[in-house]
């Protein structure tokens, strides 16, 4: 374990991703060298169609790369079975989406104690922590409201203490201001930097510049490679 | 996961889609209905056929008379009357198959009570003609030797005819008048309801045959000299001689009435019972025929099923791979919609069971119908439903299963 503590949380070599379309493959991403160390707020940005997203999924486990190497905390976790997949990403690794994909007209205490329910946490336990991650993002009073009676930043805020309710290593956020306001956008920004701040690893994929900002470290892609890869230098106050 | 844990999210799926699973429900709901009330109705037939075996008596047979031809004109069976009163008792006595014989002499007329007349058939015959029909008296005594041989003025009515005569009055020891001879009713027979015709068998008088003869029936020309009867009522011991009693009973018939060989029997030797067998085979058959109809519309509620949860599948496809992302492997997703869909056909077996009690009730009481509700009836139908919700719902859980995560999170 000792190993895994010093080695960085991310760490990857050569990584590539293939998609089949119809008969001819097309390279998503071509060959990636990155390590990402524990505690850093890491920015991706790029185009559609840069690879970012085929990148992030890599990252999330939630996709099996076609060549390279991929070690989330010290373990492999290219060649692991589906199953195995499933558990690093229900015990490591935090998503946020931009649609939130909360579970419609389920209240967000459920919503939150999703993962807890696929990683046989008891279920005194389950709520328990649902509750305290909730009140973590201000949202103590709203344990019963199910996602309509929420307004988006809220819902944000749910699928947030959704994400850390297993207190992972990694927080993955896939464009989570995609769909708020400036403002909302802000104050999630916000939210995720208070995270980054309390140790939580922070890997956000926006194509916008002013929420990039928010970030310790941008890493820029383009046709599926690392174009820039440097130090945010003029974070906002 | 644990399975409880899979039960509630199946529950809540379920509850969300209030409207939609109300009408996948409905397809095994009746499928369950149809097959509990077709078997039950089937059963209730089958169960009336017994019940007219057992009230004809069990292993009956009769011998009618033969046929009379007149001048190239045949008569029907009896037209010809050929049998005799002596016929019957040769049989009882003689033929070892033969358990009891009884004579009967058949006619009908007004039976008459005080200001009350009813119409109805009666009987002359032996008290063997109770042992036959394996009919009890209800209130007073059968007849005694002194009034079968001295043409007693005795009388046993059914209940029907003890109803129509005295109401709710007890008619032992009441005077009725058959054409104009009076009786006394010594006994009310036993209730036997209808028969396979849908005859009243209550609706009947019994009384000596010699009283039947020489007091009511009297040919005026030869009162009392006629010892010719309408039929003999035959019952045959248990066991599996039956159609070997009844070759000897027509030997010993054939030699009394002294035919020779190249004559045809003068006399038809009717097997009641195998009748009445052949009916219940049939309405066996028609039992089977109907359940075999009504799981039709199980399998149909089956299909239904696995349309809505394929729609469910894709309909739910992104929840599918939020599920996935944060941590649900594909045999907890593939348990979740199993789940759902055997949760759906249970639910629907329970209520189709419920509907089914309702619905056998409804034409058991509005149908006059008969029928049997059976607990393994209920439960087969149940258990039906389980396997179409397993089965029609493992290859929609399979498709959900089988997403990757990544596909099934950015459907649109």
């Amino acid at each position: 374990m000792a190993a895994a503590l010093i080695a960085p949380l991310i760490e990857v070599s050569g990584l590539g991703k293939d998609y089949a379309m119809g008969n001819t493959l097309v390279a998503a991403l071509r060959g990636v060298d990155l390590r990402i160390d524990r505690g850093e707020f890491v920015a991706i940005m790029g185009a559609s169609g840069s690879g970012k997203s085929t990148f992030m999924n890599l990252l999330g486990c939630l996709d099996k790369p076609s060549r390279g190497r991929y070690r989330l905390a010290g373990e492999e976790v290219s060649g692991l079975s589906g199953d195995a997949l499933a558990r690093v990403r229900n015990q490591r690794i935090g998503f946020v989406f931009q649609h939130f994909n909360l579970l419609a007209r389920t209240s967000a205490l459920d919503n939150v104690a999703l993962p807890l329910l696929y990683g046989h946490t008891p279920a005194a336990e389950r709520t328990q922590r649902a509750r305290q991650r909730l009140s973590e993002v201000g949202l103590g009073e709203r344990l019963a409201h199910q996602p309509s009676q929420l307004s988006g930043g809220q819902q944000q805020r749910v699928a947030i203490a959704r994400a850390l309710v297993n207190n992972p290593t990694l927080l993955l956020a896939d464009e989570p201001t995609g769909a708020l306001d400036t403002h909302t956008s802000l104050e999630i920004m916000a939210l995720l930097q208070a995270l980054n701040r309390g140790g939580l690893t922070v890997v956000l994929v926006t194509h916008e510049h002013d929420i990039a900002r928010h970030a310790r470290r941008i890493i820029t892609f383009r046709d599926g490679e690392v174009i820039s890869d440097q130090p945010n230098t003029v974070l906002p106050a | 996961m644990s399975p409880l844990a899979t039960l509630r999210i199946a529950l809540l799926a379920l509850r969300i889609n209030k409207l939609r699973s109300a009408l996948t429900m409905l397809g095994i709901i009746i499928g369950v209905a149809a097959v509990i009330i077709m078997i039950a109705v089937g059963r209730g037939a089958q169960l009336r056929v017994q019940d007219q075996i057992r009230s004809l008596g069990s292993n009956i047979v009769m011998v009618l008379n033969g046929t009379n031809t007149s001048g190239g004109a045949r008569g029907g069976a009896g037209s010809q009357p050929t049998i005799f009163e002596e016929d019957a008792y040769a049989l009882g006595r003689e033929i070892e198959e033969v358990q009891a014989a009884a004579p009967t002499l058949r006619g009908s007329g007004q039976v008459v009570f005080g200001n009350a007349n009813w119409s109805t058939v009666f009987y002359g015959t032996t008290t063997d003609y109770l042992t036959v029909r394996e009919w009890g008296i209800a209130e007073g005594r059968p007849f005694e030797d002194a009034e079968m041989n001295g043409a007693g003025k005795v009388a046993l009515i059914g209940q029907t005819v003890a109803n129509s005569l005295f109401g709710d009055a007890n008619p032992v020891d009441q005077v009725i008048r058959i054409r104009k001879v009076p009786l006394t009713v010594i006994g009310v027979l036993e209730r036997k309801g209808q028969n396979m015709m849908g005859q009243d068998q209550d609706d009947i008088v019994l009384m000596p045959l010699s009283t039947a003869r020489n007091r009511i029936m009297g040919n005026p020309a030869s009162p009392g000299k006629s010892r010719n009867i309408s039929s003999i009522m035959v019952k045959m011991r248990d066991g599996p001689q039956m159609d070997q009693g009844i070759a000897h009973m027509r030997e010993l018939l054939r030699q009394r009435h002294r035919l020779q060989d190249d004559q045809d029997d003068d006399f038809y030797v009717r097997n009641l019972s195998e009748i009445l067998e052949a009916q219940e085979a049939a309405s066996k058959v028609m039992a089977m025929l109907l359940a075999a109809v009504a799981s039709v519309s199980l399998l149909v509620g089956g299909i239904g099923i696995m349309n809505i949860m394929l729609v469910s599948v894709t309909e739910r496809t992104r929840e599918i791979g939020l599920r996935m992302a944060v941590g649900a492997r594909g045999r907890d997703i593939l348990l979740q919609f199993l789940v759902e869909a055997v949760t759906l056909s249970l639910i629907g077996g329970l209520l189709g069971i419920a509907l089914g009690i309702g619905g056998q009730e409804l034409i058991a009481r509005f149908a006059g119908w008969p029928t049997v509700l059976s607990l393994d009836a209920m439960l087969l139908a149940a258990g039906f439903a389980a396997f179409v919700g397993v089965f029609f719902g493992y290859y929609p859980a399979r498709k959900a299963a089988s997403l990757s995560p990544i596909d099934a999170l950015r459907y649109e």
